[in-house]
């Protein structure tokens, strides 16, 4: 009932802008859409770095439970509609946000609303693995939870257990817990990073390119991961890999030059791409 | 000039074989001998102060000088480097104690609070201090550190503890301005550079991801220096504080002017103390007989090797606390 008539709010205020989001919202995809409730929604968000427009007028929803991939052509803009979920802009001094983006209808860029708390809500994971090079592992695991001053050593360790085991790194590293977080490997420091934005359980988990630097064996463990994690979060991955993106995302939005071509189901959009630029893109002609 | 030359023309032309060939020779045969000789440089220093001291030391031994405690170059002739060893060390550890914490805070506001050129003004500020010749310092020291402080701090401190615990007073001394707290005191403001300085390069070398890993857990700006930025900044904060040790050590002239220079124990915590290059300075050329001033060159090859292995011990640390490229090293 509730899902349904957030389903129908939602809609109409989509269709109310933009003409992108109007070739997506079409009767067939209507039931898809409807089974799912929208998690994370931008409207008409811009971002600009001084005279550059790195996102151009990008409303799109995010949906709960589901994995959605972000692909393009490098400096399309990915990063920097990703980094605009959770106001990681606004810790540079040249990027300027504008628009609306609602985690759960609440527009997280109002001015009432404080940017940490948001933070603790929308998590993220970073292209290059960075754990804390002089903490623990088990520190840097939870490391999210000593800053809300959270002491107490037995909830810590079962916190620190769970998103190991989440993460997929619990057995590779439960007998050195506290060794350093940079004797890792790359895919351990990356799954290590995973388990420390998982530890504070957070209701969205942003992902910028995090198997790009990784083996194949690691890349592979964390798209399992995710197909896993979706269950209980909300992910966005930004990917440039098309075959990753078709393997384990639900949506996809392609971007290109800072504007949204397409937004829909991956499956769909993969197969029979909408616009020629998508289909362009998806067929290797340019990126 | 020549139009017709392309790029690959340019790229291609040979340079003039002297160029090439004697160029690499000579600067290698420049750092070579400028490395050689300083080394050179430091062992004939070592060896100087030892020849010039090893009177002193036959006399006394090498265990019996730096634990002699009694220095008497007037009556009876004995010398024994103690007292300097325990002046240096106290004012030394103490003052490093002092500037710590402050040299870090104004590291952080410089790199992280402050606007881009208030920032500016404080570091300029922080080198000018770091220029200030110690002479200059010792008599600001003299004039109206030392006056300001007997009045405002010693004096009050002595007379409640004359009142409330008349047998602590051996402890806290003679409150007449000059002595181990004020030369410390000045020593914890002459080392603040140093470790602010290095601190600072060293925040500004931390990557800009470990600061979003920090914000991206919900860190507020505090807890990203607290969590991201100082951790990973360790190595070069260490290597600023040793370096202010250092400093500390060697301190010679305002700490002369200001500690009062008193040769024998006890030590108080307000009255005179020395140190040992304010022991060199004070007695250097008013020395009597050839033992004395032995004694003072043995001074100076215990002040070189205590220096020398705090170099060595900074070295070390901050090889092994610095992290390079996200590892530990
Ligand atoms: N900090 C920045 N300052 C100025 N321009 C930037 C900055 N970051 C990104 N851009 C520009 O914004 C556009 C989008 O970049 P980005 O979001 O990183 O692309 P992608 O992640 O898709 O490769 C590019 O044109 C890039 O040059
Ligand atoms: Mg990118």
């Amino acid at each position: 009932m509730f899902v349904n008539s957030n389903f129908k709010k939602k809609k109409t205020k989509l269709s109310e802008n933009g003409t992108s989001q109007q070739q997506s919202m079409n009767m067939k995809e209507k039931g898809l859409y409807g089974s799912s409730m929208i998690r994370i929604e931008t409207k008409n968000l811009y971002v600009k770095y001084g005279t550059t427009i790195g996102v151009n007028n990008v409303s799109v929803p995010i949906y709960n439970g589901n994995v959605t991939a972000l692909v393009g052509p490098s400096g399309c803009g990915k990063t920097t509609f990703l980094r605009a979920l959770n106001r990681m802009h606004d810790l540079s001094r040249d990027a300027v946000v504008t628009g609306k983006v609602l985690l759960d209808d609440l527009n997280i860029y109002d001015p009432k609303v404080n940017p940490v708390s948001i933070r603790r809500k929308i998590g993220m994971v970073f292209q290059k693995p960075t754990p804390f090079p002089t903490m623990s592992i088990f520190d840097n695991v939870v490391a999210g939870l000593k800053l809300v001053g959270i002491k107490d050593k037995k909830f810590l360790n079962e916190v620190c257990e769970k998103a190991l085991i989440q993460a997929a790194l619990f057995d590779e590293v439960k007998d050195r817990l506290n060794n350093p977080g940079g004797s890792l490997s790359g895919g351990q420091q990356q799954r290590l990073s995973i388990a420390r934005a998982l530890a504070i359980e957070p209701e969205v988990l942003l992902m910028d390119e995090p198997t790009s630097s990784l083996d194949p064996k690691s890349t592979l463990k964390i798209e399992d991961l995710m197909v896993e994690l979706k269950k209980n979060y909300s992910i966005v991955i930004v990917t440039h890999n098309l075959a990753q993106a078709g393997r384990i995302s639900d949506y996809s939005i392609f971007m290109y030059l800072g504007d949204m071509i397409e937004f829909g189901k991956t499956k769909d959009m993969f197969q029979n791409p909408k616009d020629k630029r998508t289909e362009e893109y998806l067929t290797g002609k340019f990126g | 000039m020549h139009q017709a030359q392309t790029n690959t023309d340019i790229i291609k032309k040979p340079l003039p074989i002297i160029y090439r060939w004697l160029g690499d020779k000579i600067f290698l045969t420049v750092v070579f001998i400028l490395g050689l000789s300083i080394i050179f440089l430091a062992f004939s220093m070592a060896w100087v102060l030892y020849s010039e001291g090893r009177l002193a030391i036959n006399e006394f031994g090498v265990i019996g000088f730096l634990k002699g405690s009694v220095w008497d170059p007037g009556v009876r002739m004995v010398f024994g480097a103690l007292p300097f060893i325990f002046g240096t060390f106290i004012t030394s550890v103490v003052a490093l104690a002092i500037a710590f914490l402050p040299a870090i805070a104004i590291a952080v506001v410089i790199a992280e609070y402050a606007p881009k050129w208030i920032g500016n003004i404080i570091e300029n500020f922080v080198h000018l201090i770091a220029a200030i010749p110690s002479v200059v310092v010792g008599i600001w020291g003299i004039f109206v550190f030392a006056p300001w402080m007997r009045e405002t701090v010693y004096m009050p401190i002595f007379t409640f503890t004359a009142n409330n615990y008349p047998s602590l007073l051996p402890v806290l001394g003679n409150p007449m301005g000059y002595g181990m707290t004020t030369a410390t005191i000045i020593l914890a403001l002459m080392i603040i550079p140093f470790t602010t300085a290095l601190t600072r390069d060293a925040i500004s070398q931390v990557p800009k991801e470990q600061r979003e890993a920090a914000w991206a857990l919900g860190a507020t700006k505090w807890e990203v220096i607290r969590m991201a930025v100082l951790p990973y900044a360790r190595g070069g904060i260490l290597a600023g504080a040793m370096l202010s040790f250092g400093r500390a050590i060697g301190e010679t002239m305002a700490v002369a002017m200001l500690i009062g220079n008193k040769n024998t124990f006890p030590f108080s915590i307000l009255g005179p103390a020395a140190t040992m290059p304010s022991v060199i300075i004070n007695e250097f050329r008013e020395a009597v007989g050839n033992l004395h001033l032995s004694s003072l060159m043995a001074i100076g090859l215990a002040l070189f090797v205590i220096s020398l292995i705090v170099n060595l011990i900074a070295a070390y640390i901050t090889r092994k606390l610095s992290i390079t490229g996200g590892q530990v090293v």
